[in-house]
């Protein structure tokens, strides 16, 4: 009982986090272009504001625009609950595996690029047509790096491998998985649209992805929009976390591990979102045709990372 | 229970000759041919669904004086559930056709209640109600041409007066399903041949129903000439069987096919692959499907689609898992190899399509390449000996032929009913229909989410199992495989990726956004006996991926009768969850269904609750100030696809053709046209050189053709003296 008390409880988590970690690439990026930046409060009080405002809706629009932020929504919170946040145990980690978490996701994005079709506006056709072609391309290697991280865990539930990688030593752990983190840190970029791949400051039509296609949005579904697009942030940054780096103090039991283990997991994440941050400062969004070639690099490190772990052999 | 069969066969046959006694043309002819035809249907499904729970299979024999062998029906698990798929599509394609082919009789059923709302212009919907509709470059010229009247002008020019003939169709489309019965439970080489023969006539006659059109005419012609090289093949498969065995009859391929040599066998495999894949369809011998499938009416083109070409598979794993025994290694990897490719080259060329038909066409190509993923990986556990692993894969392919049959039936009935509700099935013409056709767009969406192998349908329930099949072998087999299974896993991602990209697109430009063309404008909901076909199949998408596990359960039963130990359910299905084999991981599509909808629920009401309802204001899209968005603006099917072609443009090959028109000057231009073509590498590089081939041969042969009869009676008498020779030394 109290074990699914705490893996609701990360769920809630990762929705309260999820704006904050937004927060914090925004006020490096702001600092290093020697702005003051937004407050910590700023980003929450933006989406109690949305929450409560009045909506526009085009009168071209039909039901699937009113249906899709509660779809995209909930993909998001299935994902999230697949999801191990600190410990190796998600809220309903049994019911599906790494498959099924990266078909969930594919689910909201359906949805989304459906509704940006749904106004007849050339910005959401725009957006939808590149959404797609970017994600679809992006989807194998997510997929391959999880299969690469399986073949050794033998396990392809998240959280079976997360638990295997908890227990293997440091330097181990490193040399096996280091290819797989760059890929999914390239697939991580490409799907919370960030630069290079997108660049979610934006307003020159041209060059947007993901606000082009939510830009009838406006009111509460906005906000649901820009808070699932935030938790899917937190999520890949967190499975980044959890495989990349699982090491955690053991010996401790109940509130306190608890305690030490989600302090833990916030430096890990904010580290990682110090890089994301500090590769967004750095580089420019590539041209739309030269993203394919970041994310075949994304696919072919994936390969490598397999090939790794073919040559060292499988776990036990 | 045999009762129920001979009631669906003797249903088919009434329904075939019933709209003969009415006038052919007429809503009595159609009437008495469908609704016979769905109740052979559900005839078909409650005499499959007996023999799958029950398990007990069933025979007919009946001894003749033929030389052939007695013709004898089984229906064992393997064949029921085939029954079961054809019968059960068949029921809904025929509760469809009865609205479907009151087109075909030439009256005008919908005078359009909904024209009130027009977004282009103001004079709408004067479209031909007969035979002629379907050619999407149809009204498009008619249109430019007459611009006061298009009524008139439109039924005199594509002939209204002679009506479609009814009972013809009913005739041929219950003959079709009759012969596709027939072949999944026969027991005899021989009338096999004969009945898959029957099969493939009954469809190219429907294939060209709509034959004033030439390029029917040339599509039929081409699925004659292509069904019937795979006939040779067949042919050559069954024909070596018979000189190994000196028998018509399964049961003694089954008995003597252990002992036949090596090569034999090699033999036997590549003619059985090349015959059934050609109507398989599998890349490169898909050539006639893309433009076959499209032409023949929608309910047909369901049927094919989503039934037709799984006999194909039926009868090769026929020949693989039950006639040639103990199968050599590379087969199997040879049949993932050709999978991976019609996968991928499949739903990369649906793409590229804007013609809602030949789009849903080249997809069958792909989901044939995912059922023979799960196919090539049985082979593969087969020759391991791992027949746990084996009976996995062939459950996934099996849950695949299913799942593919309910979906793509459902998309091609879609398809029909926008092109009975439009008259029009290229994409660039729709838009905005789900405002006109709300029961058509809701049904639409849902073949497309699961077809897109999109969770919590059924689509993705197989596809799950297929990549766990694939993934299994790195349990098994060599360190190559270690390496090339999970990379051909993600390759199937990318195909699954891909088919959500041509899915958005197909339903998104023809349903959503604003009305590109009158014939959209003009659109008109479809009537209640297609809704209730495509009904049917809408609600089996969601029930098949909510009792995943007890179809699974069902299917396990079916791999139980290649291998003769019973293998143990509880390693694949436990409760409400699917579970690999190797324990890697587990599944429940009710529980993630029920998770799904209670976020969706949950956040709907959570927000309802606490913030009340909200205000809503309806304003015009953002049009970045100018005076009014047309629909003229929005993404087009050709432009969404654009990043893909340019990205895969070392596939495509892709042309382009821009002819500009001005009045003496290059800045007072008055026309442009835009012309963008890819090219298709099979039919380049292989077809195209073959037909070519063949033409100088007979340019060549041509010499020896003089028209004189002397000539001919001579070569004649020559033959017949080297005849006599060739004997004559043969004997002596």
């Amino acid at each position: 009982m109290i074990s699914i008390f705490f893996a609701c409880a990360k769920v809630l988590f990762l929705m309260a986090l999820a704006p904050l970690l937004s927060w914090f690439i925004k006020k490096m990026k702001a600092i290093s272009q020697n702005r003051v930046g937004p407050s910590p409060v700023q980003v929450y009080t933006d989406l109690w504001k949305l929450f409560h405002k009045d909506m526009v809706i085009s009168e071209a629009a039909s039901w699937i625009f009113h249906a899709m932020p509660f779809v995209l929504f909930a993909s998001v919170l299935s994902a999230a609950s697949l999801t191990p946040v600190s410990g190796a145990v998600s809220l309903f980690g049994f019911t599906g595996d790494v498959i099924v978490f990266v078909y969930l996701l594919a689910l909201g994005r359906f949805f989304l690029t459906l509704a940006a079709l749904d106004t007849g506006t050339t910005f959401g056709g725009m957006g939808s047509s590149r959404e797609m072609t970017l994600s679809s391309l992006a989807e194998p290697a997510l997929l391959l790096s999880f299969f690469s991280l399986s073949f050794r865990t033998q396990s392809l539930s998240l959280d079976g491998i997360v638990s295997y990688f908890s227990w293997q030593s440091p330097i181990q752990i490193l040399f096996f998985t280091s290819l797989a983190f760059g890929a999914l840190l390239i697939v991580t970029i490409a799907e919370s649209g960030r630069i290079p791949m997108d660049n979610p400051a934006t307003h020159l039509e041209l060059t947007m992805i993901h606000e082009a296609m939510i830009l009838e949005y406006s009111g509460r579904y906005l906000a649901l929009i820009e808070w699932s697009h935030q938790i899917k942030q937190i999520i890949f940054l967190t499975l980044l976390a959890n495989l990349f780096f699982p090491w955690n103090f053991s010996g401790m039991s109940g509130f306190a591990a608890f305690g030490v283990g989600i302090g833990l997991y916030l430096l890990k994440i904010f580290f990682l979102a110090f890089v994301i941050g500090w590769i967004e400062i750095h580089s420019a969004k590539l041209r739309l045709f030269r993203a394919p070639d970041l994310l075949a690099v994304a696919f072919v490190l994936a390969v490598l990372s397999l090939l790794g772990q073919l040559i060292i052999g499988r776990g036990v | 229970m045999a009762f129920f069969f001979f009631a669906q066969i003797s249903l088919h046959i009434l329904g075939a000759i019933a709209g003969f006694l009415f006038e052919q043309h007429g809503e009595k002819a159609n009437r008495s041919t469908h609704l016979l035809a769905s109740l052979a249907g559900t005839a078909g499904v409650v005499f499959a669904l007996y023999i799958l729970l029950t398990g007990k299979s069933w025979v007919l024999e009946i001894a003749g004086s033929l030389p052939v062998g007695p013709l004898r029906l089984e229906a064992d698990l393997f064949s029921a559930f085939f029954l079961f798929v054809i019968s059960f599509l068949s029921l809904a394609t025929s509760l469809f056709a009865i609205g479907y082919t009151r087109e075909y009789q030439g009256k005008s059923n919908s005078p359009s209640k909904n024209s009130k709302v027009n977004w282009t212009s103001p004079n709408t919907n004067q479209f031909p109600q007969c035979g002629n509709w379907g050619n999407p470059d149809y009204h498009k010229e008619k249109e430019n041409k007459s611009q006061d009247s298009p009524g008139n002008l439109l039924s005199k020019e594509n002939g209204c007066q002679d009506k479609k003939n009814i009972a013809l169709l009913g005739f041929f489309y219950n003959l079709f399903i009759l012969a596709m019965l027939l072949v999944v439970t026969i027991r005899n080489a021989f009338y096999f041949l004969l009945f898959w023969e029957l099969m493939s006539l009954a469809s190219y006659f429907l294939v060209i129903f709509e034959h004033e059109k030439p390029e029917t005419r040339s599509a039929g012609v081409l699925y004659l000439v292509m069904t019937h090289i795979g006939t040779v093949f067949i042919s050559t498969a069954f024909w070596l069987l018979y000189i190994h065995t000196g028998s018509f009859s399964f049961d003694s391929f089954r008995a003597g096919a252990g002992f036949l040599s090596p090569v034999f066998k090699n033999i036997i495999f590549f003619s059985a692959l090349l015959g059934f894949g050609t109507k398989a369809g599998i890349i490169p011998l898909h050539i006639w499907l893309p433009k076959a499938h499209p032409q023949a009416p929608s309910h047909v083109s369901a049927l094919m689609s989503g039934v037709m070409i799984k006999t194909a598979i039926y009868a090769f794993l026929r020949f693989l898992l039950d006639f040639l025994g103990a199968t050599p290694g590379w087969w199997g990897n040879l049949i993932l190899a050709i999978a991976i490719v019609s996968t991928l080259l499949g739903i990369l060329y649906a793409l590229m399509e804007h013609d809602l038909k030949r789009l849903l066409a080249f997809s069958s190509i792909e989901n044939i390449g995912i059922i023979l993923l799960g196919v090539g990986m049985c082979l593969a556990f087969k020759t391991q000996g791992q027949t746990l692993y084996a009976a996995f894969a062939l459950v996934a392919a099996l849950f695949h032929i299913l799942n593919h049959a309910v979906f793509k039936g459902l998309l091609f009935l879609g398809a029909g009913a926008v092109l009975s509700g439009t008259h029009t099935r290229n994409m660039e013409q729709l838009g905005g229909l789900i405002k006109k056709m709300p029961w058509t767009a809701a049904y639409f969406l849902i073949g497309a989410v699961a077809i897109s192998a999109l969770p919590p349908l059924n689509g993705f329930v197989s596809e799950w199992m297929t990549f766990v099949a694939i993934l299994l072998g790195i349990e098994t087999g060599s360190t190559g495989m270690h390496f090339f299974l999970p990379v051909l896993a993600s390759l199937l991602g990318l195909a699954g990726a891909l088919a959500a990209t041509c899915f958005v697109k197909a339903f998104g430009i023809s349903f959503l956004g604003m009305p590109r063309s009158k014939h959209a404008t003009g659109a008109h909901e479809i009537s209640g006996s297609m809704k209730l076909g495509m009904g049917i199949l809408a609600t089996s998408c969601l029930a098949l991926a909510l009792s995943a596990p007890w179809v699974v359960k069902i299917l396990w039963k079916i791999t139980n009768t290649f291998s003769n130990v019973n293998l143990p359910m509880e390693s694949v299905v436990q409760k409400l969850f699917l579970i690999s084999p190797s324990k890697a991981s587990q599944f429940s599509p009710l529980l993630l269904a029920f998770i799904l909808l209670g976020f969706i629920f949950g956040s709907a009401v959570l927000l309802r609750i606490f913030l009340g309802k909200q205000k809503v204001r309806i304003g015009p899209s953002w049009d970045c100030g100018m005076p009014r968005l047309e629909p003229r603006m929005q993404y087009s099917a050709t432009g969404y696809s654009k990043p893909l072609r340019r990205i895969f443009s070392f596939l495509y090959q892709p042309t382009r053709h821009v002819e500009l028109e001005d009045e003496g000057h290059e800045l007072l231009r008055t026309a442009q046209r835009f012309e963008t073509k890819i090219t298709q590498p099979v039919d380049e590089w292989v077809y195209k050189p073959l037909a070519n081939l063949i033409s100088s041969l007979s340019q060549k042969a041509k010499h020896i053709q003089t028209g004189h009869i002397q000539l001919y009676l001579s070569y004649i008498f020559i033959t017949l003296i080297l005849l006599l020779l060739f004997w004559g030394g043969h004997s002596s």
